[in-house]
Order: C-alpha cells, then sequence, then structure tokens
C-alpha cells in the first residue's frame, strides 16, 4: 500500500509544473541560505503570499524547495566564509573553515553536499514508512494527548536546545501569550487589547518569524561590520569526482550520523545539537581525531548529514500530527491552512494526493537540490560578495514586502520592525527566537486541546497522566523540562567535566 | 551586558505583571462552561513573572566584562534602522515602491558610497522589478501612492 502511494506521489511531482516549482525553489532557496539575515524560516515566510493562487501541492513543493536550498545554503557560507547561517551549521565550520583555508575549499563542499544528500535522504526514506503508521495512530488522538505531545515539543526545547532553560521557558511563554492577544473564540471576549482596535487582530506569526529572524538578523550582521572574507570555492568536476571516492570510507559515520540526526530531529530544536552530537561522536570513532579541527573531511561529512537528516525528519511531526518540528515548519503549516486544508493525522485520508505529492516532492527536491548546488557553487558564493550596503537596503524591502502582503497591512511592516530590535535584543542576549516562534503558532491549539481536556475532567489535571499515551508523553516531557537540573548534577555524581556550550537554537 | 539582562528582565516582568492583570479582568477561575478566557494566559504570565525573577536574580550576580554593544555598533544598527523607520512612515503616503527606491537609494549612498550610476540603477531596478513580480505576475497588490495612480495603477 505504501509504495502505491508513494507512486501516486511521483506522478504528481513530477510533472513538468511541479518540477519547475522545485527547481525555482532550490534556486532561491540557495540564494536565501547564503544571504545574511534570509534563512530558511523567513525565506519562506516572505514567499508564502506567492503561494496562494497556486494549487496547494505545487506551493508545498515550491516552500519545501526552499527549504531544502536554504539548507545547501548554509553549508556555503559556514565553508567559505566562516559564517554559520544557523545555528545548526556552526559544527560544519570547525573542519569546514580550516579546509578552505588550506585550498580544500571543493572538497569541503562537495562533502558538506553530499552528506547533506545522504543524511536527507536517510530521514525521507524512514518519513515515507513511519508517516501513514504516526497518523494512523495519531487519528485516536483526544485533547490530553494532543496537549501532552505539545508539551513535550516546548520540553525539548527547555531540555535539549542548549543555552540558558530559563531562557528557553520564557521564549515559550512569550509566544503563547503573544499567540492569546486578540478575540477569544470560546467566550467572544477581547484579551489583551486594553480597548485598542488594532490589537484585536492579533499577532500574525508569520510577521513575527519575518521580523524576528530577517530584520533582527540584519541588524546583528551590520553591527559585526561585515566585512566578507571568503575563501575561492576551487569546485570542478574533477574536486567532484575525487572526493566522491574517498567518501565511502566514512560509511560509518554517514550511519551514524544519520540516525542521530533522524533522531534528534523529529523533536523540535533538534538540529543544532543532532550536529554537534555527531560531530562529537565522529571525533571519538575517527581514527584520524587529532586532524579534527584542524580540516578533516569527516569533521564536516559528520554536522552535515546530521544536521539534514534532523532539518528534514521535522517534517514529520508537521505532516502527522499537525505540530511543527522547526519555525520553517510552522511557516508551511501556516501555509496549510492557508490554503484551505487541516494539518493533522486526517491530512492522510483526505488529502492522499497532496501528503503523497509533498513526500515524493522530497526526494525529487533533494536530488535536484545536490545536482543544482554542485553545479553552480561559484555563483552562490559570488552573492556573498555583493557591498554590504547593496544588500542591507534589499533585504530589509523585500522583509516589508512580505510582511504586508500576508494581510495587505500597513500597520504589518510596523509589528515587523519591532519584531525585528526585539528579535536583535533577544538574539544578544542568547533568549532563543525558535521556540517563541512555534509556541506563536501552535498557541490557540494548545489553548483548545488544554480547555477540552480539563472540561473532559473537570478541572483536574490527573488526566493527562492517567490515560495511557498522555501519561507517557507527559513523563518524557516532565523528563525534559527536568533535564537542565539533572544534567549537571548527573555529571557532578560521575566525575565528569561539565558540557562545552552550544548556541541555542534559533 | 549585566545591564542589557536587566533591563529584559524587568521589562519582561512588567509585560507579565499587565497580563495578570488583564487575566484578573477577565476571569481566570473555572466558569459555566470550563476555564474562562483569563485561565490559559494568568497561568503563562505568572510562569513568566517567576522565570524573569530568576533571571533577574542570576544576572544580577553574574560577571561579564563583554558589553551589550559598543558605541560604534549600536551607530551602525541606528544607520540601518532609522532610515528604515523613515521609510515605512514614508510608504503611507508615497506607497512601498518609491519608498523603496527612496531608502535604497539613500542608504547605499550615504553608507556605501557608491557611485550614482550603481545608486539610481538598483533604487529604480528593485522596486520596478518587484512592482512586475508582485503586481503583474503573482497579482499581490503593495501599498501604491500618487506616482502608482498618475501611471494608472
Amino acid at each position: 500500500m505504501g509504495i502505491e502511494n508513494l507512486l501516486l506521489g511521483f506522478h504528481i511531482a513530477i510533472t513538468p509544473f511541479n518540477l519547475f516549482m522545485a527547481v525555482v525553489g532550490i534556486l532561491l532557496g540557495t540564494i536565501i541560505g547564503v544571504l545574511p539575515g534570509l534563512g530558511g524560516a523567513n525565506g519562506v515566510a516572505i514567499l508564502l503570499p506567492v503561494t496562494f493562487t497556486m494549487p496547494p501541492t505545487s506551493a508545498i513543493i515550491l516552500l519545501t524547495s526552499i527549504y531544502w536550498g536554504a539548507l545547501f545554503g548554509g553549508a556555503i557560507t559556514s565553508i567559505l566564509f566562516n559564517i554559520p547561517g544557523e545555528p545548526w551549521s556552526v559544527a560544519t565550520t570547525f573542519d569546514g573553515y580550516p579546509m578552505a583555508r588550506q585550498g580544500q575549499g571543493g572538497q569541503a563542499l562537495t562533502g558538506a553536499f553530499t552528506s547533506s544528500f545522504v543524511g536527507a535522504f536517510f530521514s525521507i526514506v524512514l518519513i515515507t514508512f513511519f508517516a501513514p503508521l504516526l497518523a494512523q495512530i495519531a487519528l485516536r488522538f483526544g485533547p490530553p494527548e494532543i496537549f501532552a505531545i505539545q508539551f513535550l515539543t516546548f520540553s525539548s526545547f527547555v531540555g535539549l536546545g542548549g543555552g540558558n532553560p530559563l531562557k528557553s521557558l520564557v521564549s515559550i511563554l512569550i509566544g503563547f501569550i503573544l499567540a492569546t492577544v486578540g478575540l477569544d473564540i470560546v467566550t467572544g471576549q477581547l484579551r489583551l487589547t486594553f480597548g485598542i482596535t488594532d490589537l484585536m487582530r492579533g499577532f500574525d506569526f508569520i510577521i513575527a518569524v519575518i521580523g524576528l529572524f530577517g530584520i533582527g538578523e540584519i541588524l546583528l550582521s551590520v553591527e559585526e561590520g561585515l566585512s566578507f572574507q571568503g575563501t575561492k570555492t576551487g569546485m570542478n568536476l574533477h574536486v567532484v569526482l575525487d572526493t566522491w571516492k574517498i567518501l565511502p570510507r566514512y560509511w560509518r559515520t554517514f550511519l551514524r550520523s544519520s540516525f542521530i540526526g533522524f533522531w534528534m530531529g523529529f523533536k523540535p530544536g533538534g538540529a543544532t545539537p543532532a550536529s554537534f552530537m555527531s560531530y562529537a561522536f565522529a571525533k571519538r570513532f575517527s581514527k584520524n581525531a587529532d586532524r579534527f579541527g584542524k580540516g578533516e573531511l569527516e569533521g564536516v561529512v559528520a554536522p552535515e548529514t546530521a544536521a539534514h537528516a534532523a532539518g528534514v525528519a521535522a517534517m514529520l511531526p508537521m505532516i502527522t500530527l499537525g505540530i511543527p518540528g522547526s519555525p520553517t515548519a510552522a511557516v508551511m503549516l501556516g501555509g496549510l491552512i492557508i490554503w484551505g486544508l487541516q494539518p493533522g493525522p486526517l491530512l492522510f485520508k483526505e488529502n492522499p494526493d497532496f501528503v503523497w505529492g509533498l513526500i515524493a516532492s522530497m526526494y525529487t527536491g533533494n536530488v535536484l537540490g545536490v545536482l543544482m548546488v554542485l553545479a553552480f557553487v561559484p555563483l552562490f558564493a559570488a552573492i556573498l560578495r555583493i557591498p554590504f550596503a547593496i544588500l542591507t537596503p534589499l533585504i530589509v524591502v523585500v522583509c516589508a514586502i512580505g510582511s504586508y502582503a500576508v494581510h495587505n497591512s500597513m500597520l504589518d511592516i510596523w509589528y515587523m520592525l519591532i519584531f525585528g530590535v526585539v528579535g536583535y535584543v533577544f538574539k544578544k542576549l542568547d533568549y532563543p527566537l525558535a521556540p517563541l516562534v512555534l509556541a506563536l503558532v501552535l498557541g490557540d491549539m494548545a489553548e483548545n486541546a488544554l480547555r477540552q481536556s480539563l472540561i473532559m475532567s473537570q478541572g483536574s489535571l490527573a488526566i493527562f497522566f492517567n490515560r495511557p499515551i498522555a501519561g507517557v508523553i507527559t513523563a518524557v516531557a516532565i523528563f525534559f523540562f527536568l533535564l537542565p537540573v539533572i544534567t549537571p548534577w548527573w555529571r557532578r555524581l560521575r566525575g565528569l567535566p561539565a558540557l562545552a556550550s552550544m548556541p541555542p537554537e534559533g | 551586558m549585566r545591564a542589557a539582562e536587566l533591563v529584559t528582565a524587568s521589562v519582561l516582568m512588567l509585560l507579565g505583571g499587565l497580563v495578570i492583570f488583564d487575566a484578573v479582568q477577565l476571569g481566570f477561575g473555572w466558569g459555566p462552561d470550563g476555564p474562562r478566557s483569563g485561565f490559559f494566559p494568568f497561568w503563562l504570565a505568572l510562569i513568566m513573572v517567576v522565570t524573569c525573577g530568576v533571571i533577574f536574580i542570576q544576572a544580577a550576580f553574574a560577571h561579564t566584562d563583554k558589553s551589550f554593544v559598543s558605541h560604534e555598533q549600536l551607530g551602525s544598527v541606528l544607520k540601518v534602522l532609522w532610515p528604515a523607520v523613515a521609510a515605512v512612515a514614508l510608504m503611507h503616503f508615497v506607497g512601498l515602491y518609491v519608498a523603496s527606491a527612496l531608502y535604497m537609494g539613500f542608504y547605499m549612498r550615504w553608507v556605501g558610497r557608491h557611485s550614482w550610476v550603481t545608486v539610481v540603477a538598483i533604487a529604480l531596478g528593485v522596486p520596478i522589478g518587484s512592482f512586475l513580480v508582485f503586481e503583474k505576475w503573482f497579482l499581490v497588490p503593495m501599498p501604491k501612492g500618487p506616482i502608482e495612480q498618475w501611471l494608472g495603477y
């Protein structure tokens, strides 16, 4: 049954129009991934309005392809310019940049792209088999289970996200509070509007994404004074083929990193710890451990494989449970609602052509993606050589267009600027932004699930513990919440040194 | 850095207090048909105030030599920010395309000191390009002003 569905999906994904959408998406996505201030999440957010008039399947193919492209683009800046575009490409710079400095940029890039492809492919295959099963199980979920899963989603940010867990918690709470602003559809009361009519509409998370990630990031990068010291790409067919001859040697690293990436990735905030974990494991098991950090190809392979496996795995909870695993997936989820689809397990029953078209397009998108980036790396790298005084206002204008287009509202452009300043301050103080955005997206859903659960139990919280599935999920969530407290204590008990610090997600 | 931490935590505590105030007014207990409107915001804000309190105390006792922002850094950030604010204000009157052209032109010339040819080419090219893409191709309308009206849009 699975194979038939997948074939149906391929019929949809390889129509000329959808293939064209994939190519356009990857091209735009890679440019977005390379540009400072534009990452996957806000790139997808800005282009969302463009998809309103498209058939949903083509629209999601365009948006997911942007996402794949942005993931590839991040590797280019990390290796050639030592600028990790996203937190999960930090580990790629450890060995990627030294390699580029030693004139092995071509090998590093080929290694990175190929590993990305392998990691992504691994996750897609797992999604193909697990997504229908998970959706089947999720169909039986009631409000307590849905709330417990949301609880788990946010607990993993606190427990696994890195950085200060209290700040992750605050970000989550701010997101949820912003989500409550406006009309409460259950009681019909206005909340947190303080009599201001403009606040009745509430805050749209797409605007928040564009402001926090787009404008905030631009402010951060101008602060650093940006004169990019890029190295040459050194890419040609010869280098690619030579590197491909070496890569099979690292099959253990590929396999291990793919597993780590998938396992960490379907939980939110998993991509960054996955890339670091995978790097650490590769170093531990490698024969050339002392070469790590000085320009070892395996040190590029490990984090890239894991980060992409995780990035793709983040789509699994989005299509099966309606809960996004990353800010980018959150924006896509918003897109689903706008296109008139109901995200969640019913999608597999009611819109099989959409779901399987999407899954099949992950295969085609990643194959196209790796070929395109390998062929056009020098062009993409050239984008970063555009003078900064031209790029900066250009990106601000693009962000403004994207914000306005969502609701045709000037007020949204002002919100975008405010979110931009907030994003800048939060980023500097290490308040993670990804949980804030996810909480803003999921706020209404979480509140409804909580309300319905409490009505079912007449106000008792025990309902989250005494139903078998909800109980297990809640227990795991509480464990994650306590993890930051347990870990230092546990390590001290075992006489281990404190963990090296990781950048917070988002 | 310490001051910025303390200020941010305090502002967040104040906002949390505001949310609690609103939630109490709406009622945060059990209504005739389940939890009242203020229930969810009340508990969120309460946890937020407590958490920010802990962050405040952590920051107050922490030692960092790193400053939040240096004078030059703030300067370059403001150089992006205030023209952007001015451009958005201008959009209310002349529309998005004209305001973007002026903003881009101004920034490229003032900060980048690019030649007038580059400045004019990009400042005109990008808005015209986006006009064609959004208004013509994808039919997504942007705010327009007198110039677009005069041209018949």
